[in-house]
């Protein structure tokens, strides 16, 4: 098999000993059929056992594993080094978050936004499980199937000027859950959930750069979801105010 | 508590520099300050058009210099790419039902052309020059 | 040292620690729940299994059907009234699924679909696409979010549990961002950390699958069930282990030899059934541990196809046309392409079996209780046992439904119960700091020239060499002979990252020493069982001996000794043992 000779840039951050980040590199012989994760735990198995880094699954779902590949939010599993000409790459951890130490950033901002927009079922009418499923066609399925597929892996906040600029925003993966749950069939809780999509921080704070949609390794397309969720509140807006008693 | 987050500072006024996917979202937004400077030549011909007959000429003459003709011509180079760039991006927004998918995203931006030729077609009939 | 106190701690926030904790607070809101995880709960390994989730619920299957087929494909080693219990439960857990909002895929009436799988005489996967695990663990996840008394330690890794007075009262475990130890007081703890694949070279498992729940409770005193019967998925991709759902195979998928021939029909497997029309527990739809072992009779014969990463199979999925690989199984499609350059739709796949499933684990009752006071288990850490000897695809997911919620709902009645079980603090206290003191002492350990990639490569080698698809003594002495001196030899591993953020060199020694205990207690299990038995093949001893090993076998912790395997009997409600038939031509 052939073996490339290619360098790492690897941005290392240490808390308690470093004032700042600093970059490392490293010569990591690599088999052509490698990802830059397998890089990396080269690195970690034989070169320096101190890079701290989260990896799991190897096959792009458990969401672990996003970093800056030469500055490009990416799922270092699903980054092919044949996909990267020349002899250097660089890697450094998911950018707009603060650095806890090496590639790994601090997620808490995520995970409290993701519990604030309620992305779970808030049904119309409880239905007893002994009543069996909702019923729901494909065709309905379809239109929120694509919002589901979000992994969590951050990349879209990465990628994503505004969130970079007022981490206030809501972002878009959170977004886009919302948006999952508002358009499923069995949900009911849209409203409940407008008071946070609905406010500056939400989708009025993305000025649709489309940075989100672009890097997300699932195709769930997260600018799309913010500005149908715009066009929405817009309307919800308008029917307010020029049809008041349609107001619940 | 050995724990000391750091926080990589966003530059506030450079920050689209940093890749070219933020420099073509910045001349997407940057290219409608040309077509809000050609908004107001048009308010201003307006405003000459009530001031009388002299004014309007004086206004039209104007019009004609060579820096009005490059003025409009990089007016309206940047209004079609402000204008393509949005066609190209609404298919996200738009999501229409069709049969077991959706409405797929080239039809949609078609759809867009072809109002816009439409459209420039009345108004170039409007004007007489058809 | 931080103290948490609560009632219950679940160690583990993958499909069966969520679901345990949506019980207890559904339940009872004013319950205190403390939900531990070394990793967040969506990356937890739920979210790679693909395939789906078996449910009786149309209605030309039955109960009894699911049954036949679980036991049956299990060998006959599962406890029969676990497994009516849990067949029961199905239905009732897919659905409360489905009104937690999980994006099955459906019938053109509204209503759940079906895919058929191995082993089934019926079809009856529940499926989203080959995503369902995926789906399944971001669904509890997210349905978890609406519960305020669930109290989540997101990248918290546990250590040890707390016992005193011959019941649990807790654990202590690592905050890997800070690096402190923190004590979980509590009288109750459902352990939910799933398998050990990672203790095999070439496995579908993440990383994260280091059996450390296993290990956590063995050490306890708990002993591990069934440790020698470990699943190999056939359909595996050589180069990275990476899974290619069960249901490439329910949709149609065939496999092949280099000369392109259906090789199974030779195994009992027969006959060959056409191409696009597959027949349940038939050919390709004929249970895991019978297709991988094919492949390994294929390979003796010289019949498999050499490539850089070993010897592999096709699976041939181009009959299906792209729009159903597309409607159907897109992800596979995405990952055959993306890691082995091969796209289905023009192409076969060459595939190879690959570690997948522990059928074995922390040994528990029908309750998901352990013999331990306070100590509970479910999904692929535990064994109730349902799996027996081999696991029916599909079922794994829905077991970690029925017996994380069961875990639940236990661990409640045990905490609520008339024992009003309590925390000892003074002696929680004293054992949270002798633990603290032996992660100090790792710190300080000398370099004995040892590395724990070093010895993990060791172990997954030996591993494979000994208690791979097929077993025999020889190898299994030497394998069992290695893994004690592995065991012992990971003391001279010293740890060169000192210091106390997110050091992952520490949680990696953890985690080898987890595995290697569990690795242990695998190949001891396979040594001492000496017949073949679904998942465990001997060839020395190639038939099923009912007479002597209709037993679960049980390892008990010895310390730094080899564990002391003894046997329980199974439990037989209503299938005596009888012949696995997989052959079409009688069914």
């Amino acid at each position: 098999m052939s073996e490339r000779q290619i360098t790492f840039e690897v941005l290392r951050y240490n808390p308690e000993t470093d004032d700042k980040p600093w970059v490392q590199t490293y010569s990591v012989p690599c088999q052509e059929d490698w990802v830059v994760l397998d890089a990396i735990n080269y690195i970690k198995d034989h070169l320096d056992t101190s890079l701290s880094y989260r990896w799991s699954c190897h096959m792009a779902v458990c969401g672990s594993c996003g970093m800056m590949v030469n500055g490009e939010p990416t799922l270092s599993c699903k980054a092919f080094l044949r996909d990267y000409k020349g002899s250097k790459i660089r890697v450094e951890p998911l950018s707009h978050f603060p650095i806890e130490r090496d590639l790994v950033v601090v997620l808490d901002d995520f995970m409290g936004k993701l519990q604030s927009v309620k992305p779970y079922i808030i049904p119309k009418k409880e239905k007893p499980v002994e009543e069996g499923e909702y019923k729901q066609t494909p065709r309905q399925l379809k239109n929120f199937k694509q919002y589901t597929m979000c992994i969590n892996c951050m990349l879209c906040y990465a990628a994503c000027p505004q969130y970079g600029l007022n981490d206030d925003f809501i972002g878009p993966a959170a977004l886009a859950l919302t948006h999952r749950y508002n358009l499923d069939s069995r949900d009911g809780g849209r409203s409940q959930r407008q008071e946070v999509v609905a406010q500056h921080e939400g989708v009025w704070e993305c000025s649709f750069v489309g940075a989100c949609s672009e890097v997300c390794p699932k195709d769930v397309d997260p600018a799309g979801a913010i500005q149908q969720m715009k066009i929405a509140s817009t309307v919800d807006w308008y029917l307010e105010h020029l049809m008041p008693w349609r107001a619940k | 508590m050995s724990r000391k987050p750091y926080v990589r500072e966003v530059p506030k006024t450079t920050w689209y520099m940093r890749n070219g996917r933020y420099m073509r979202y910045m001349a997407r937004e940057v290219t409608c300050v040309f077509l809000a400077l050609y908004m107001a030549g048009l308010v201003i011909g307006l405003v000459r058009l009530m001031q009388g007959p002299e004014a309007w000429q004086s206004y039209l003459a104007g019009l004609s210099s060579p820096v009005a003709i490059l003025f409009h011509l990089i007016a309206f180079g940047f209004a079609c790419y402000h204008a393509t760039s949005w066609f190209n991006v609404t298919p996200k927004a738009m999501r229409i039902p069709q049969g077991d998918g959706f409405v797929p995203g080239k039809t949609i931006v078609g759809a867009h052309y072809g109002l816009w030729g439409a459209a420039s077609l009345v108004i170039i009939v409007l004007m007489g020059v058809l | 040292m931080e103290t948490i106190q609560s009632d219950v701690v679940i160690i583990g926030a993958g499909g069966a620690g969520l679901r345990a904790a949506i019980a207890l607070a559904e339940t009872d809101p004013g319950l205190r729940i403390a939900l531990l995880s070394k990793v967040y709960p969506m990356r937890s390994h739920t979210c790679a299994a693909e395939g789906g989730a078996a449910g009786v619920i149309k209605g030309d299957d039955s109960m009894d059907l699911h049954f036949g087929d679980t036991v049956g494909g299990g060998d006959w080693l599962c406890d029969q009234d676990a497994v009516e219990y849990f067949i029961d439960q199905a239905p009732k857990e897919l659905t409360q699924l489905e009104h937690w909002g999980c994006p099955w895929s459906r019938e053109k009436d509204g209503s759940v679909g079906v895919r058929p799988f191995g082993g089934m005489k019926i079809k009856r996967t529940w499926f989203a696409a080959d995503k369902t695990g995926f789906h399944l663990l971001h669904t509890l996840f997210q349905t978890s979010l609406k519960y305020e008394s669930i109290r989540r330690f997101d990248e918290v890794f546990t250590t040890d549990l707390i016992v005193a007075d011959g019941r649990v009262q807790g654990c202590c475990a690592i905050e890997m961002r800070s690096g402190e130890m923190i004590q979980f007081q509590a009288p109750a703890v459902i352990i939910c950390s799933g398998g050990a694949g990672r203790i095999f070279p070439f496995t579908t498992n993440g990383a994260i699958k280091t059996g450390d729940g296993m290990a956590l409770a063995y050490r306890a005193g708990v002993p591990l069930k069934d440790m020698e019967f470990v699943q190999y998925h056939p359909t595996g991709l050589p180069s990275t282990g990476i899974l290619l759902t069960e249901g490439c195979r329910g949709e149609g998928g065939v496999l092949r030899n280099k000369d392109g021939y259906r090789y199974l029909q030779d195994y009992g497997m027969g006959p060959e059934t056409p191409l696009g029309e597959p027949v349940l527990k038939t050919m390709e739809l004929g249970p895991r541990d019978r297709l991988s072992q094919a492949f390994w009779q294929e390979q003796k014969k010289g019949n498999t196809i050499p490539t850089k990463w070993g010897d592999c199979v096709y699976l041939d999925l181009r009959h299906l046309g792209e729009a159903k690989i597309n409607e159907r199984l897109p992800f596979v499609r995405d990952l055959a392409k993306s890691y082995s350059g091969v796209d289905m739709v023009t192409d076969m796949v060459p595939i190879r079996p690959v570690v997948h499933y522990m059928m074995g684990g922390i040994h528990t009752d029908i309750n998901a209780a352990t013999p331990l006071p306070g100590l509970f288990a479910a999904g692929e850490c535990a064994c109730v046992s349902i799996n027996g000897a081999n696991r029916l695809g599909s079922n794994s997911l829905t077991e970690l439904l029925v017996f994380g919620r069961r875990a639940g709902e236990s661990a409640l009645a045990y905490v609520r119960g008339d024992s009003k079980p309590t925390v000892d603090t003074a002696e929680a206290g004293r054992q949270a700091a002798a633990a603290q003191a032996r992660i100090q002492a790792l710190f300080d350990r000398a370099d004995g020239g040892e590395t724990i990639s070093g010895i993990r490569d060791e172990m997954q080698h030996t591993m494979e060499e000994g208690a791979g698809i097929y077993r025999e003594e020889e190898p299994l002495k030497e394998t069992t002979a290695k893994v004690a001196s592995l065991r012992a030899r990971q003391t001279g591993i010293a740890l060169k990252d000192k210091s106390k953020v997110f050091n992952t060199e520490l949680t990696a020694a953890l985690e080898l020493g987890s595995m290697l205990d569990v690795a242990e207690a695998v190949a001891l299990s396979a040594l001492n069982r000496k017949e073949s038995r679904g998942s465990h093949q001997r060839l020395d001893y190639v038939d099923r001996d009912d007479k002597t090993y209709l037993k679960h076998s049980m390892a008990h912790y010895q310390g730094e000794e080899a564990p002391r395997i003894d046997y329980l009997d199974v439990v037989i409600t209503k299938s005596q043992p009888g012949v696995r038939d997989y052959s079409g031509a009688k069914s």
